[in-house]
């Protein structure tokens, strides 16, 4: 871990470096536009400030987009609908009830599939071609659609959140209640177990560690979903919606600070799932 | 009442089809047939829970309906199909290979790069990249450029942290081997290496398949010309039009399993000696 630091800040430090650069970069036609107009001349000096300090810059600085965060997250209050912590908030609840519902739909999918011979025969091609739909294109007619039957708000998001994050549920399930080798499941079988018992005593344990791994994919996945699935939903409310709104408008330090507040999201959910792995892996006596 | 009458039976006379079927030993004509009856059980279900309890067009279009549209407008959902499929996914589908592709030997080549880019990496790789779009949309216009770049951002990191594990599935004796041999670094990659490294690229090309799709239909939702698949589902939900909608999700269906589907085949072919394609 210590020897990575150093590798992992110089990458990270070469980004914000080129990131700087490029912005200088993409925003100097405008400057020297401006200038133009207003009939000066500028020096190397007064471009390089310029771009970094534009209002509507094609790619605003990291300063630009630090400033407006931190505007809109601790200098604002939580209820204005101007708080990227409000709209964080909206995103996060449809987030975390599809990533419920999708491991909830994905585990039952599972279990069926490793018990039921037909189960798995019939349904598990579909649950893969399922994946080749590409439902986030389809994001918007569910809203709709669910919108005129009178279903609004948190669910239909957390639906097209549940469905992109079933899948990966499904597939490390299916692997993990099947990892018990014969000699385990033999042994279950002397001991006279149940189907019941080999279930809860071998092979949900033994699927834990797969489980997890399928978790923090599918809880990236389920923060694309609900993104996505505040798109169409007029702008209202969620980092999605800050997105669109951005790109309506031209705002895009709007735009880079709710991207960004959007990975702080991810990465904070999957990182507390991990903690969460190492704790439950480490009691059942399975950490590495 | 009728219909639903209808649709339950059917869907008991195909379950019980496939349990029968599902009995007996495994063989190609049953993994064939019977997840296509289950499909067809499905779309019948469908068709007859619109029919029997008389749901409106607008809300969920028949079976029926969609095929009938689909025939009726090929020439729309053709030149969509080639607006976003052609010149949007498949230039950026290629120019995000080749970029990881480089990016992982050079990463593998340094060290001190892959100890710093691929914590990065896998971290980036977890990201709602597709909040991008609309920054790529505002960079490179409406056109299919900007959409080749939502998809080249999207297939990025995924591709270059499995070819990353790939490169190093090879391991020491065989390296070791290669030495003794006397082949420079150039030698091993393609002699050894990179074929070892093949059934990891496959799976990162198999993931970046449907991700390419979606990015390049999502990114049309934030700017497009008049043309492309996600132009056509945006305005058409405005329109209420929903069979139009579903024609072309059966084409995004349709092309995302082949392209997923075409993989995989390449994928049998070239790897045949892994143990994961044998039966």
């Amino acid at each position: 871990m210590r020897q990575s630091l150093i590798p992992v800040l110089t990458v990270v430090v070469a980004i914000i470096a080129l990131w700087y650069a490029a912005a200088v970069w993409l925003n100097a036609p405008w400057a020297y536009d401006k200038a133009q107009r207003a009939g000066v001349e500028l020096s190397l000096n007064e471009v390089v400030a310029d771009t970094w300090s534009q209002k509507k810059p094609k790619l605003p600085a990291p300063h630009q987009v630090t400033r407006e965060i931190w505007k809109t997250t601790v200098e604002k209050k939580v209820t204005s609908k101007r708080s990227l912590i409000y709209h964080s908030w909206v995103t996060l609840s449809a987030t975390l009830l599809g990533f419920a519902l999708g491991t909830a739909l994905g585990i039952s999918l599972a279990v069926g599939i490793v018990y039921n011979r037909t189960m798995d025969m019939s349904v598990m091609p579909w649950v893969i071609t399922s994946q080749t739909i590409p439902i986030l294109a389809v994001a918007p007619m569910i809203i709709v659609v669910l919108n005129a039957v009178g279903i609004q708000g948190l669910l239909p998001k957390a639906i097209i959140s549940m469905y992109l994050s079933f899948f990966p549920v499904v597939v490390g399930m299916v692997k993990g209640l099947r990892s018990p080798d014969h000699m385990q499941l033999d042994q279950m079988r002397t001991w006279h177990a149940s189907a019941a018992q080999t279930f809860w005593r071998l092979r949900l344990p033994s699927s834990m560690p797969y489980l997890f791994t399928s978790l923090k994919i599918a809880m990236a996945a389920a923060i694309v979903g609900a993104i996505v699935g505040e798109l169409p939903t007029g702008a209202v409310a969620g980092l999605g919606a800050r997105l669109l709104a951005g790109s309506y408008y031209g705002q895009t330090i709007q735009i880079w600070s709710a991207l960004l507040m959007a990975a702080a999201l991810a990465a904070t959910l999957v990182a507390l799932i991990g903690l969460f792995q190492r704790i439950v892996l480490k009691r059942m006596g399975m950490a590495q | 009442m009728m219909w639903l009458i209808a649709g339950a039976m059917v869907w008991a006379l195909g379950w019980f089809v496939n349990v029968r079927l599902a009995a007996l030993p495994k063989s190609r004509a049953t993994s064939l047939l019977v997840p296509v009856i289950f499909g067809l059980t499905l779309v019948f279900i469908w068709e007859s829970v619109v029919r029997g309890l008389e749901i409106q067009q607008v809300l969920l279009p028949a079976p029926s309906v969609i095929a009938a549209r689909f025939m009726a407008s090929t020439s729309i959902l053709w030149q969509d199909w080639v607006q976003t499929v052609v010149k949007g996914m498949m230039s950026g589908y290629i120019i995000g290979c080749i970029a990881a592709f480089g990016m992982a030997l050079a990463v593998d080549r340094f060290p001190f790069l892959q100890r710093g880019l691929l914590p990065v990496g896998n971290f980036a790789a977890a990201l709602p990249v597709i909040g991008m779009a609309p920054i790529l949309v505002m960079w490179f216009g409406f056109d299919w450029q900007s959409k080749a770049a939502v998809v080249v951002v999207m297939i990025f990191f995924p591709i270059l942290v499995n070819t990353v594990q790939g490169l190093q599935a090879s391991d020491t004796m065989q390296r070791d081997l290669m030495r003794t041999y006397a082949a420079g670094y150039w030698k091993t990659l393609f002699k050894l290496r990179l074929p070892a490294a093949m059934p990891f690229i496959f799976n990162g090309l198999k993931i970046a398949t449907t991700l390419a799709l979606i990015g390049a239909i999502v990114a049309e939702f934030f700017g497009s010309p008049i043309r492309g698949m996600g132009f056509r589902i945006s305005t058409s939900v405005g329109q209420l039009a929903l069979d139009l909608v579903w024609a072309e999700i059966v084409v995004a269906a349709i092309t995302g399993s082949a392209f997923y589907g075409g993989m995989a085949l390449l994928e049998r072919k070239w790897t045949f000696w892994h143990p994961s394609q044998r039966n």
